[in-house]
């Protein structure tokens, strides 16, 4: 098993990440997509850190995880507080910030 | 076909078969439960790269933790509007181009390089390892990090906090 058939993997799994974010139209929607790019980011580090034998990729993602977990705390109380004051989590309906 | 490579082909077919799903399947709440197939799948991958430490955190923290607040989050927002939130794509040929020609430039531009076939014989235990660096070498980032942890918590508490 080379590094390879990992990399094709998780440029698989970010592009179908990336068609969740560019397609979904429900926020929270996009936000799963989003969560399928950061987690293909992971598997890249782990793939390249372990081929390269050191662990400074392991540690990144480490940081990358703790990180993904802050912004979806964030992301989804964003959504939740948008549900309250306009009612929908449709993201071509926020558009209040559009000229 | 080595073990390794039968266990990484079903995984890989597990992870694109999910991901699928999660970005195409109606029902957001369904597409959550795959999105926490994918992730349990992305521990298994970890596993097959020798980090156990790094698949129990995937496991813990995404599969357990990120899915749980998903979860509540549409909860919550059903009840606020009071029906089923169904979801849909558009634009879909338009962004499935988009994914597709990215996609071929980054299998293209894999293919074309020499890239490393045999893994490096790492010595004694790579959790201890990864730990070690955690607090040594990378402990600025290590403490910045529990910063933004301390910045999200009161951001969400500020975001989610009963109307005054």
């Amino acid at each position: 098993m080379g590094l390879q058939p990992f990399l094709l993997l998780s440029s698989a799994l970010f592009c179908i990440g990336l068609f969740g974010v560019v397609t979904r139209r429900n926020t929270i929607g996009i936000l799963l997509g989003i969560e399928l790019m950061l987690n293909s980011v992971n598997i890249n580090l782990v793939a390249f850190s372990r081929f390269s034998g050191s662990v400074a990729g392991m540690v990144f993602t480490v940081f990358t995880i703790s990180i993904t977990v802050a912004e979806m705390a964030l992301g989804l109380a964003i959504v939740i507080l948008l549900f309250r004051v306009r009612r929908t989590a449709m993201a071509d309906h926020l558009d209040l910030l559009k000229g | 076909m080595t073990l390794d490579a039968v266990a990484f082909y079903a995984l890989a077919a597990m992870l694109i078969v999910s991901a699928l799903a999660v970005v195409l399947s109606k029902n957001l709440f369904h597409a959550v439960l795959w999105l926490a197939l994918a992730l349990t799948g992305t521990a298994g991958i970890f596993l097959l790269l020798d980090a156990e430490f790094l698949a129990a955190v995937q496991l813990l923290l995404y599969a357990g933790g990120v899915i749980t607040i998903v979860v509540f989050a549409i909860v919550v927002t059903e009840r606020l509007v009071g029906e089923r939130i169904t979801q849909t794509n558009r634009r879909i040929a338009g962004g499935a181009l988009v994914c597709l020609g990215l996609l071929w430039m980054i299998v293209t531009s894999v293919m074309q390089r020499p890239l490393a076939t045999v893994r490096p014989e790492m010595s004694g235990d790579l959790t201890r390892a990864v730990g070690d660096s955690i607090l040594t070498k990378f402990v600025l980032p290590f403490e910045l990090l529990a910063f933004l942890m301390l910045a999200a918590l009161l951001g969400a508490i500020y975001f989610a906090r009963p109307e005054e």
